[in-house]
């Protein structure tokens, strides 16, 4: 029998929200589409986006329903992460829901704009994703260097974006540039850009993780139009990004619970020596070391998405606390998968090196563990300073219980 | 985010507090009496021990010493969820019940469930009231990990059960009036057959308890030696070779001890505080171990509160004791490396010579208490490959056999 881990403390009505998304990928995004789009120039398996959004209406779930949105929350859209992270799927649901939407959902909402305009559209299913990083350095928004000059009507943008997610499919960017002599915080934008506008060079690059197409964006002069009030502090766009920070950590949840019950499948199932491998301690402590970082992977993941919906003062925080024990606990995992299922854990026919391929890019994308790590210390510090200049020492170390909050 | 108290847990825990202000002070710091004994002599142990049993005994005159046990048990009546409010109000005054507690944690809910009524009327009461001190008499230097290869005899003579054999890692013998042993009555059927789960007397000749000193200096364990000790059989659990199923009901009670209180300036955070007013903060290797150091510390505290969540819903736990086990003992070795580490060339000193009086390099000594004691952490990576991921067992050897026909060390 498969192994069937219990679930993490999910309503009713969102373990059958669960189940139904899990018959629907089974169905829908078996492993052989995966690789077949994987392996197409097109990088998309168009049928199965309409299908996630016209029946399930994937992407429009944390979308209001004025937008034509299904209105929940940010916990809804995780789970739909999840199970698509545990399919590998080849849509591009994080880009458009998480990345896309959240962080449009977060500027309209800093500086007005029209949420019809820029909304409405993603819950009706456009492919949209965020070009955001430019380069390998510390993932944040602030280092953005390329410009939006101000032209009319329109802004012109000129400068680059790497890793680009899902770009070679994208029907629409939004892009993150800053505006004529501003640095740092100040002065980022997010601007609406459509791929065959004249002077951008869409340029597809090799991805380490092939379920996920990757593309180099070069702007010459390209005209975009301004999401929300250009200019605008920083901390909208911030804010979006650190909310699917916390969502691409939900999707890997999700290849995390099946890697592990890949390797235990594999681990009963595989015999040597006259017994089942999963019998040796070796491997059975692998198994249960793997358990360990699924369990604390998924209760960080969870709490940083509830301290999200509730806009709890430490958001910020558990952001970093879920990405900092997601990222490498998904990549031991990976690998123990591999190590687990011998040598055909390391033939390109079985699947193993695909959840591999996808803990370690997901490992670096928004921030490595020692970028937050650095991000953790430097909150853990602020925080410290300003109960340091509210109450006396002594104080502080008796209220343990309050400090962990 | 922690889970809010409902209205009826918020009067619970009102009440509580109402007790705990009116018959306990709260913690201040360092030289809190709670936090052990202040040394590590004789008087200081004795000084210490009369202090915890002075307050189990409040507790129980207060109707707080046993919260999920029935009121004819000399208990509550409660939930296992006001228990653990009851012990998170409590955590902010300067009492404990230390292991005085934890024994009773383990034996009485043995005896409630396998105990008879006579067993019941004698024992509960006292030993919730800390007028009778327990202790477990369970592993040998035979029989650690694999606790059913006990070979202490226990000899049926007329009314009575008597003992010859020898424990050891006893917790608090030295202090006990009672314990509750494993022992092997039938050598001549399989091991898990032989064995009866009995309550004897510590106060009596035969009975002779040796410390031994922990690699950190204190004494809390002991070799215990049985030379002719006689129980009654009326105080055997469950019936002569009946006593595995007890044992087995212990063991889980003893994983379920988990939650660990901390005291003084142990989190990460303080240690981040230290290192920004030191100035070594602005080293980015420091920041980057603090950081790592609050993550773990954090998802543990995470994992807790889903703990916490489903005791106080009533729910059963769906994650295993077992991964915050291992998670604890691991986690918490490694934060004492970390602020060992940042302690520098001064982290070699110890005791009162060290930062910090110490309490880090005790910390990095007591690391077997968490990692060895109450299951190793392999035995508890054992149980979460077979119970929880429902991987198949080792084939064994000594299941079948009699007991006296297998095969041992030394």
């Amino acid at each position: 029998m498969p192994l069937s881990l219990p679930d993490f403390d999910l309503a009713p009505e969102q373990v059958e929200f669960r189940d139904t998304l899990r018959r629907f990928f089974e169905a829908n995004a078996p492993m052989a589409e995966t690789r077949r789009v994987m392996e197409s120039v097109a990088g998309l398996a168009r049928p199965l986006w309409e299908k996630a959004g016209a029946e399930l209406g994937l992407v429009g779930l944390a979308i209001p329903e004025a937008q034509g949105g299904q209105g929940f929350g940010l916990m809804e859209l995780g789970i739909a992460l999840g199970e698509c992270g545990r399919a590998l799927a080849p849509i591009p649901l994080f880009s458009a829901a998480a990345l896309a939407g959240r962080v449009v959902a977060r500027v309209l909402e800093a500086s007005g704009g029209k949420a019809e305009d820029w909304l409405a559209p993603l819950a009706a299913g456009q492919i949209a994703t965020l070009a955001w990083q430019e380069d390998g350095g510390p993932a944040d928004p602030a280092r953005t260097r390329l410009e939006a000059r101000p032209d009319g009507a329109v802004y012109r943008l000129t400068g680059e974006k790497q890793i680009v997610l899902d770009a070679p499919v994208a029907e629409r960017f939004f892009v993150v540039a800053r505006t004529p002599g501003s640095a740092g915080g100040e002065g980022l934008g997010l601007f609406a850009v459509d791929p065959a506008a004249a002077g951008l060079a869409i340029e597809p690059a090799e991805a380490f993780d092939p379920t996920r197409p990757l593309a180099t964006l070069r702007f010459a002069n390209v005209a975009a139009q301004p999401v929300g009030e250009p200019g605008a502090d920083g901390s909208a766009i911030g804010r979006g990004l650190e909310e699917a920070t916390v969502l691409l950590c939900a999707e890997q949840i999700g290849g995390m619970q099946r890697v592990l019950e890949a390797a235990v499948d594999y681990a009963n199932a595989r015999h040597q020596f006259g017994r089942p491998i999963g019998s040796f301690q070796a491997i059975k402590h692998k198994c249960a070391d793997m358990l360990i970082d699924f369990e604390a992977s998924r209760t960080a993941a969870r709490a940083a998405i509830e301290a999200c919906e509730a806009d709890d003062p430490e958001r910020s925080l558990l952001a970093s606390v879920a990405k900092a024990q997601c990222g490498p606990a998904f990549v031991r995992m990976a690998i123990e998968n591999m190590q687990i299922q011998g040598g055909v854990g390391y033939t390109w026919e079985y699947d193993a090196h695909l959840y591999y391929r996808r803990a370690q890019s997901f490992a670096l994308l928004h921030g490595s563990a020692s970028e937050h790590h650095d991000r953790v210390a430097r909150r853990v510090a602020a925080a410290e300073a300003g109960i340091g200049s509210k109450a006396k020492p002594g104080a502080r170390a008796a209220g343990g219980a309050g400090a962990q909050r | 985010m922690r889970r809010a108290d409902t209205p009826e847990e918020a009067a619970f825990r009102a009440e509580a507090r109402a007790w705990l202000e009116a018959n306990a002070t709260r913690r201040q710091g360092p030289a809190d009496w709670s936090l052990g004994p202040r040394d590590h002599s004789f008087e200081a142990e004795q000084e210490y021990w009369a202090k915890m049993k002075a307050w189990q005994r409040r507790r129980f005159d207060g109707g707080w010493a046993a919260i999920t046990w029935a009121r004819e048990h000399g208990g509550r009546g409660g939930t296992p969820a006001q228990a653990m409010l009851f012990a998170e109000e409590q955590a902010a005054f300067d009492v404990t019940s230390g292991f005085i507690d934890a024994a009773v944690g383990l034996v009485g809910p043995a005896l409630i469930k396998y105990g008879t009524p006579e067993q019941r009327e004698r024992f509960l009461k006292p030993m919730l009231r800390g007028d009778e001190i327990w202790c477990q008499l369970f592993s040998e230097p035979e029989a650690g990990s694999d606790l059913a290869a006990v070979r202490t005899r226990a000899v049926v003579d007329g009314d009575d059960l008597v003992i010859n054999g020898q424990k050891v890692w006893t917790t608090s013998a030295q202090h006990a009036d009672w314990g509750f042993i494993v022992c092997r009555t039938n050598p001549d059927v399989p091991k898990h057959d032989g064995i009866t789960f009995a309550l004897v007397d510590m106060r009596q000749p035969g009975v002779e308890v040796r410390p031994l000193v922990t690699m950190k200096g204190d004494r809390h364990f002991n070799e215990v030696f049985f030379k002719d000790v006689r129980t009654p059989l009326a105080y055997v659990v469950n019936g002569l070779g009946r006593g595995w199923p007890v044992t087995t009901f212990v063991l889980m009670n003893e994983g379920a001890n988990i939650g660990t209180t901390s005291h003084g300036r142990t989190r990460v955070a303080d240690l981040v505080a230290d290192a920004v007013a030191s100035g070594r903060f602005e080293d980015g290797v420091v920041r980057e171990r603090l950081g790592a150091g609050y993550v773990e510390e954090r998802v543990l505290a995470l994992l807790q509160d889903r703990l916490r969540r489903a005791i106080l819903d009533g729910r059963r736990p769906d994650v295993d004791g077992s991964v915050l086990k291992v998670f604890t003992a691991e986690s918490g070795h490694r934060k004492a490396e970390l602020a060992a580490w940042l302690e520098g060339a001064l982290g070699v000193l110890a005791g009162p010579s060290a930062p910090m009086q110490g309490i880090w390099q005790d910390s990095l000594l007591a690391r077997g208490a968490m990692t060895v004691g109450g299951g190793t952490v392999e035995v508890h990576r054992n149980g979460l490959g077979e119970r929880a991921l429902g991987l198949p067992k080792e084939p064994r050897f000594d299941r079948d056999r009699p007991f006296k026909d297998l095969r041992v060390s030394g």
